[in-house]
């Protein structure tokens, strides 16, 4: 039996729209995981602090302000920079598609935007999860 | 029994028991924030609902049915759409263009280092700047800004909360460096901290000083700028928070009621000031829970306000208010059915009697509005108001008895959210305790798991979807150029200003702030000397603190 999964659930930047992160926040506790949630205002260099003090299996980061295409990917250099390149970054906001393909391209994981539901998100994180588990096993 | 089911009871039964057998489509007849709704009205429903009294008519007391007498028989609603993004000159271009277009006022969208207290040049606002509205670091930018729009001439609003007093500032320096005097000047500073703290979350400062700061606009305004609302106070951000029409028809008010407290524990009397308070809310998709909010809001206010604070004037108890469609309730599938669902909004928001309204444009759930989006969205408004009809006579709507029965639920729902607020010793502590937050936070994840059940319908989304893939749409960028323009023209303001003239105008910011002093006229010095947002803000930020909330989801 594996253990559950671990997820910390933030907001970069200056954006305090935090509807979507506590929806989801809520959303992956009653899906079983283990949510951590880092809260709003933060810096890029704090959330990889909190991930990897918390050793989560995945980050979420909600960004609804138009600063995605700087702190995505931002999230996954420093991420790499620490040794935790084996954690998923994921998450959602106002995004558009072609801004998705470009983060991507950049290791960010799966973007969520308007509409999305809250069972694709947590199959999504779940199968995600469970791949990198088993990848890191098999090594 | 009701006056219809006695004296036609015959015909209610057969009715009654006519409906049971056509029985009802699946379906769980309930507002989108999940209040039922029943199948029909009836004067029993509204036995209780003095016509004089509780409706009353239009510019009397309580004002349910409008603030004013004559209400879009002598002008029609103000119609503003918010727009900024990039820096001072890419939003200058677009007022321009949106008052060619027969816009009345301006609406000014700030971006989040702007909304933060940050210069656009702070570590912390790269990959931020202009973003979501426009970057204004100096007085440099608010001339910009405005250049070539006359200030006596125009209103503007400005959603700006946290530095609002320092923004504020900033725009009466520049309209007086336009040859305008203070009193010649109309607009709204949206200066509503409370539900930053509640809803939005873009505060700074601990509540206690921010307050402090917010009556300082509003004796600052009262006292040499009479013409101008010092405070929007706010439900449409509590609404997108995810709070139901009733949470927020009572939140919203609860906080006006704890700045006129505030006020009037400064010295200030509630005629000075109250009459020029004004709210914003949302109007989202079910019609006539909206229309019964608006109506609810004017009625509660009117009463607390004449006979809890003591008002006499009745400008002091008529509520007027700003309306935006919902941005929450827009799709990023199908875009095109947000012109459908914003048309039905805005026209919720003109039978609720509002005094302005902004229209949500097609494209906002995937960027900016571009400026065809924009003029639809202004179009829109247009057709309501010259097409519709809806506009010739006040407040339509009135006496159905359907309407006053929902306007009645409204009212007695938001005295009971009132009645919690005050067990909880009052808007600070509650949004202290993180009580309005939880709250939110329930009823967006309750609606969120009811719209995934398929009990609340989202066409495009939950039903009738499709199955192709969408083209995709046009969409407005804004380029890091944007951020590395604005920083060199602020570099060039530094460079060029009096170093003396700005570090001693920071100093007296410092000396009043704590000395609790009215900060405005410091405020308007600094803001003369080109000193910035951010140098301003710093200096308080050491002053007063920096908040941080409960983080609780």
């Amino acid at each position: 039996m594996d253990t559950p999964i671990r997820v910390l659930v933030a907001k970069p930047g200056l954006d305090g729209h935090d509807r979507g992160a506590k929806v989801v926040a809520a959303a992956l506790r009653d899906a079983g995981m283990e949510v951590i949630y880092g809260g709003l205002h933060q810096t890029p260099e704090a959330i990889v602090e909190m991930a990897v003090q918390e050793d989560v299996d995945a980050v979420g980061l909600s960004v609804l302000s138009g600063a995605h295409m700087h702190l995505f990917p931002r999230v996954v250099q420093l991420l790499a920079a620490a040794g935790a390149g084996h954690m998923l970054v994921t998450g959602g906001g106002i995004i558009s598609a072609e801004d998705m393909a470009e983060l991507s391209k950049a290791g960010v994981g799966r973007l969520f935007g308007p509409g999305a539901t809250l069972k694709e998100l947590v199959d999504y994180i779940r199968a995600e999860v469970g791949r990198r588990r088993a990848a890191a096993r098999s090594h | 029994m009701s006056t219809i089911e006695t004296s036609r009871g015959t015909a209610w039964d057969q009715w009654k028991a006519a409906f049971d057998l056509a029985g009802e489509r699946n379906a769980p007849f309930e507002t989108v924030s999940s209040a039922p709704v029943a199948p029909l009205a009836t004067p029993a429903d509204v036995a209780g609902t003095d016509p004089v009294a509780d409706i009353g008519l239009p510019g009397q007391f309580p004002y349910t049915r409008g603030p004013y007498p004559s209400m879009y028989r002598t002008k029609l609603w103000t119609m503003r759409q918010f727009a900024g993004f990039g820096n001072a000159h890419d939003t200058n271009a677009r007022y321009k263009f949106l008052l060619g277009k027969g816009q009345d006022g301006l609406s000014v969208a700030f971006d989040l280092p702007t909304l933060m207290g940050y210069d656009s040049d702070h570590p912390r606002s790269e990959g931020e700047v202009g973003r979501c509205g426009v970057a204004v670091s100096s007085l440099k930018d608010m001339e910009t800004l405005f250049d070539g729009i006359k200030l006596s001439e125009v209103t503007t609003s400005m959603t700006i909360n946290s530095p609002s007093a320092i923004v504020w500032a900033m725009y009466l320096v520049t309209a007086q460096k336009q040859g305008c005097r203070l009193d010649q000047l109309g607009g709204t500073t949206q200066n509503d901290i409370l539900k930053e703290y509640i809803a939005q979350k873009e505060y700074i400062f601990p509540p206690q000083p921010s307050m402090r700061l917010v009556v300082d606009t509003m004796e600052y305004g009262s006292k040499h700028v009479p013409r101008w609302h010092p405070i929007s106070v706010s439900g449409y951000h509590i609404r997108e928070a995810g709070s139901t029409a009733v949470q927020e028809l009572a939140f919203t008010l609860a906080d006006g009621f704890a700045y006129v407290e505030a006020a009037m524990e400064r010295g200030l009397a509630v005629d000075d000031f109250a009459p020029r308070l004004s709210f914003f809310f949302n109007s989202h998709v079910d019609f006539f829970e909206e229309i019964a909010k608006f109506r609810a809001a004017r009625r509660i206010y009117a009463r607390r306000m004449r006979d809890r604070y003591g008002a006499r004037n009745p400008r002091s108890m008529q509520l007027r208010f700003h309306t935006q469609t919902a941005g929450c309730s827009l799709t990023a599938q199908q875009p095109l059915n947000n012109i459908v669902r914003t048309t039905w909004e805005a026209l919720a928001g003109v039978l609720g009697g509002t005094q302005s309204l902004h229209t949500n444009s097609m494209d906002e759930t995937v960027a900016l509005p571009t400026e065809m989006a924009v003029k639809l969205a202004l179009r829109t408004q247009q057709l309501i108001g010259y097409e519709s009809g809806v506009a010739n006579a006040i407040d339509p709507l009135a006496g159905s008895w359907f309407v006053e029965d929902a306007t009645n639920r409204m009212e007695q729902g938001a005295l009971e959210i009132f009645a919690r607020i005050d067990e909880l010793g009052g808007v600070v502590p509650a949004l202290e305790q993180g009580w309005f937050q939880r709250e939110i936070g329930k009823a967006a994840y309750k609606y969120q798991r009811e719209l995934e059940a398929g009990r609340q319908v989202v066409v495009g989304v939950n039903r009738f979807v499709d199955t192709e893939e969408e083209a995709p749409m046009e969409t407005l960028k804004i380029s890091m150029a944007t951020e590395r323009r604005q920083n060199e023209e602020l570099a060039e303001v530094r460079r060029t200003r009096s170093a003396g003239k700005a570090a001693a105008a920071l100093e007296r910011v410092a000396t009043d702030a704590r000395a609790s002093v009215n900060l405005m006229p410091a405020f308007m010095q600094a803001a003369e000397a080109y000193a910035t947002l951010g140098e301003m803000v710093d200096v308080l930020r050491a002053e007063f603190g920096t908040y941080r909330e409960p983080a609780v989801f």
